[in-house]
C-alpha cells in the first residue's frame, strides 16, 4: 500500500513562488489528476513529488517516510514523460532494462519482466527497434513499459499524451485507464492541462492555479459543486457562462454561473434573453450564442438541431437547482 | 601603406565584379540564345525549357569547378607524374622513388611519429574537449573558461610555436632559466632540461602545441552537441537510477557518438598534414620528423622532386579513406536530415 501525503509545500525559484503551502493526501491505488493552466506549476508539482526538483520547505511522504532528500531513483516512482525521453540509442528492450540493469538484478529477471511488460502493451515484436523506427503511440508505449518494469509505487504522467494526435490521444487515453485497473495497489498521478482527459481518467482531480491548490474532487465534484469563480470555468466544455450585474443580481448574487446545458428555452419572460448571435449545428448538439448584454456571449446547449436564426430573440431559464452563485472575492454563495 | 591597402580593396572590388559580371551575363546570354517564344510550337518551346534547366546549374558552378581543377585536380596528377621521375623530373624511373622510400630508415621514423601523433592527438583534443564542454557548464565562470581554451584556435600553428619555444626554452645552467618548463623545474629543485632534445619525449611536447590548439574546436563542437541531448532523457536515466557518471557514459557519449567521430577525423586530418609546427620548432631534428616535413626537405632543400612527390603521394593515400570516410558520414547525416 502507498500513500502519498503533501505538507505545506512550497517551492521557489529564487524570487519566484511557484509553489504555495500545497497539501495533498494521496491514497495508495488512486488515479490523480492535476490540472490547470498553463504556468499554474502542475508540472513543477510533479517533479518536486519525483524528486527531480528540489522543494524550498514542506514535506513529501511516500508510505509515511519523508522522501525530501531521497534520491529520484530511490523513491519507489516511475515517470513517463512528455516527449517519453526514450534512450535513442538503445532498441526497446534495453531501453526498458536499463533502470533494471542499474539496480544490479540478474539479467535473466530483468529478461521475464521486459518481456512480461512487452507483452502488456504489445510491444513484443518491436524489442529489438530503435526509438526513431517507432510510431509516437509506440514510443509512448515504449514509455510506459519503461516505468512499468521499475513496478512503482507511484506513477508520474506527465503530460503523455500531448504529442499524439487526436485519435490516438483517445486510444492512448482508454490504455493508460486499462493499465490502471491491472495495477490496483498502484497510485498514478497524471498532469495534463486537458480538462477532458482529467474528467474521464481521474478518480480525483487536483485543480491548480498559480501555484495554489483550487479544488480537489472527484470529476462529478468539481463539475456539480466548484468551490471557486475559477474551477467552475475551469472544468466543463463549453466554458459556463458567467453573469453579473443586474443578471445576477436578480439571484441575489456577485456573479451567477450557469452551464450551457443548464439552460432551457421559456417562450417568454425567461430569467435572461437576448438575440441570437449565430449558432453551431455539431449533429447531436446545437451550441446557440446569445447576446444578453454581457461582454461575452451566452452559450446555450440543446440537443438535436437548433431552430433559430441570428437575430432571433431567445428568452432563456437556468434549469432548477444548477444555477452557481458567486459572491464577489468569487467564492460559492451556498443556497 | 594606405596606398596598399586602397589597392588590395580595389582588386578585390574588381574580382568581385567580374564574378557577378559573369554570373548575369552568362545567366542572360542563355536566356537570349535559348529564347522561347509563342510561335515556335508547343514540342520546340518544351524542348528548350528543358535544355536551359539543364544547362544553368552547369553556368553557375564552372568558376568553382575551373579553380578546384587548376589548383586541386592538376597537382595531384603532375605529384603523381614526378613521383615516378628522378629528382629533376626528366628521366622516367618508374617507382624507384617509393623503393627509395619504404627503405628509408627516416621515413620510418617519419611514418612512426606520424601515427604516434595521429593516435595522441586527436584522442586528448577529444577528452579534453569533451571534459572541459561538460565542466564549463556546471560553473559560472564556465564562458570565461571557454573562451580562452577556444582562444588559441585563433593562433596560427608557426604563432604557436613561437609561443611554446619559449615555454620549452632551454639555457645552460649557470643562467636563468627563460623557458617556463625549466623554470618551475628549477624552482622545485630539478636540473634544467632541453627538452626538445631528448627523443620521444620531444615528439610529445610538440603534440601538446597541436593539442593546445585544437581542444578549443572539440569543445565548441562537443559543447554544441551536448547541447542538444535532451534534457529529459537525462531526467529519465536519473529516475532510473543512474549517477553522474553512468549518465555521461551510457545515455550522453553515445547520443553524441557521431559528432565525437566527425570531431576525431577532422583533427585526424589537421594531424596527418603536420608540418608548421615540426619545422618551427626541430625542424625535424632529435627523432621528432614526420612525413609532411620530410616531404618539404626533400623538394625544397635537396631539390629532389621525385622522392618529395613520392612521399607527397604516400601521405595522401594515407589521409584517403578518413576522407572519404568523413565525406560519406558527413552525406549520411545530410540524408537523415
Amino acid at each position: 500500500m502507498s500513500t502519498l501525503k503533501i505538507t505545506d509545500l512550497n517551492k521557489r525559484y529564487g524570487n519566484v513562488h511557484i509553489l504555495k503551502d500545497v497539501n495533498l493526501d494521496i491514497e495508495s491505488g488512486e488515479f490523480i489528476v492535476f490540472v490547470g493552466p498553463s504556468g499554474c506549476g502542475k508540472s513543477t508539482l510533479l517533479r518536486c513529488i519525483s524528486g527531480l526538483e528540489t522543494i524550498s520547505s514542506g514535506t513529501i511522504a511516500i508510505d509515511g517516510r519523508e522522501v525530501n532528500d531521497v534520491a529520484p531513483s530511490k523513491r519507489g516512482i516511475a515517470m513517463v514523460f512528455q516527449s517519453y525521453a526514450l534512450y535513442p540509442h538503445m532498441n526497446v528492450y534495453r531501453n526498458m532494462a536499463y533502470g533494471l540493469k542499474l539496480m544490479g538484478m540478474p539479467k535473466d529477471q530483468i529478461d521475464v519482466r521486459v518481456k512480461a511488460a512487452a507483452e502488456k502493451l504489445q510491444l513484443t515484436s518491436y524489442l529489438h527497434r530503435l526509438p526513431k523506427a517507432l510510431s509516437g503511440g509506440q514510443r509512448q508505449r515504449v514509455a510506459i513499459g519503461r516505468a512499468i518494469v521499475r513496478d512503482p509505487k507511484v506513477f508520474l504522467f506527465d503530460e503523455p499524451l500531448s504529442n499524439l494526435d487526436a485519435a490516438l490521444r483517445v486510444q492512448m487515453r482508454i490504455e493508460i485507464s486499462q493499465l490502471k485497473d491491472q495495477l490496483p495497489n498502484t497510485t498514478m498521478i497524471y498532469v495534463t492541462h486537458d480538462q477532458v482527459e482529467a474528467m474521464t481518467m481521474a478518480d480525483r482531480i487536483v485543480v491548480l492555479k498559480d501555484g495554489v491548490v483550487q479544488q480537489v474532487g472527484s470529476p462529478l465534484e468539481l463539475y456539480e459543486r466548484p468551490q471557486s469563480l475559477f474551477v467552475a470555468g475551469f472544468i466543463g466544455s463549453p466554458k459556463m457562462n458567467f453573469l453579473h450585474n443586474e443578471h445576477a443580481a436578480k439571484f441575489g448574487a456577485h456573479t451567477v454561473g450557469v452551464r450551457a446545458e443548464h439552460l432551457e428555452v421559456t417562450p417568454s419572460d425567461g430569467a435572461w434573453s437576448g438575440k441570437v448571435i449565430y449558432s453551431e449545428n455539431l449533429g447531436a448538439d446545437s451550441y446557440i450564442y446569445l447576446d444578453i448584454g454581457e461582454a461575452e456571449p451566452m452559450i446555450l446547449r440543446q440537443s438535436g438541431k437548433a431552430p433559430y436564426q441570428a437575430g432571433d430573440t431567445v428568452s432563456v431559464s437556468p434549469k432548477p437547482h444548477e444555477l452557481h452563485r458567486f459572491d464577489a472575492t468569487g467564492q460559492p454563495i451556498l443556497h | 601603406m594606405l596606398q596598399q591597402i586602397l589597392y588590395a580593396g580595389l582588386m578585390v572590388a574588381i574580382a568581385i565584379a567580374i564574378f557577378i559580371g559573369y554570373f548575369w551575363g552568362a545567366n542572360w546570354l542563355l536566356d537570349r540564345m535559348l529564347v522561347t517564344a509563342p510561335a515556335m510550337g508547343q514540342a520546340a518551346s518544351t524542348r528548350r525549357d528543358r535544355l536551359r534547366t539543364r544547362i544553368r546549374p552547369w553556368l553557375f558552378i564552372a568558376p568553382a569547378l575551373i579553380f578546384l581543377t587548376v589548383y586541386l585536380v592538376y597537382p595531384v596528377f603532375e605529384t603523381l607524374r614526378l613521383s615516378l621521375f628522378d629528382r629533376l623530373g626528366q628521366n622516367f624511373v618508374w617507382f624507384r622513388n617509393y623503393e627509395w622510400a619504404f627503405g628509408d630508415p627516416v621515413f620510418w621514423q617519419s611514418a612512426l611519429n606520424n601515427l604516434g601523433w595521429l593516435l595522441i592527438v586527436p584522442a586528448l583534443c577529444v577528452a579534453f574537449g569533451l571534459l572541459v564542454a561538460v565542466l564549463a557548464d556546471r560553473v559560472w565562470w564556465g564562458g570565461v573558461a571557454k573562451t580562452l581554451i577556444f582562444m588559441p584556435m585563433a593562433i596560427s600553428f608557426v604563432g604557436a610555436s613561437v609561443i611554446w619555444r619559449f615555454v620549452y626554452a632551454y639555457r645552460a645552467e649557470d643562467q636563468d632559466q627563460i623557458g617556463i618548463l625549466n623554470a618551475i623545474v628549477t624552482a622545485f629543485g630539478g636540473e634544467p632540461q632541453a627538452w626538445l632534445q631528448i627523443p620521444f619525449l620531444n615528439s610529445f611536447l610538440l603534440m601538446v602545441i597541436l593539442i593546445w590548439i585544437q581542444t578549443g574546436f572539440a569543445m565548441v563542437i562537443l559543447s554544441a552537441a551536448l547541447r542538444g541531448i535532451p534534457q529529459e532523457t537525462i531526467e529519465a536515466a536519473r529516475i532510473d537510477g543512474a549517477n553522474e557518471v553512468q549518465i555521461f557514459f551510457t545515455i550522453m557519449i553515445p547520443q553524441i557518438a557521431g559528432t565525437i567521430l566527425v570531431v576525431w577525423t577532422t583533427i585526424t586530418i589537421i594531424v596527418l598534414k603536420v608540418f608548421d609546427i615540426v619545422y618551427a620548432m626541430t625542424n625535424g631534428e632529435f627523432d621528432t620528423q614526420v612525413l609532411a616535413n620530410l616531404m618539404y626537405r626533400w623538394t625544397f632543400i635537396s631539390g629532389d622532386t621525385g622522392r618529395g612527390s613520392a612521399i607527397a603521394i604516400i601521405l595522401m593515400i594515407a589521409v584517403l579513406p578518413v576522407m572519404i570516410w568523413n565525406i560519406r558520414r558527413a552525406r549520411m547525416a545530410e540524408a537523415t536530415h
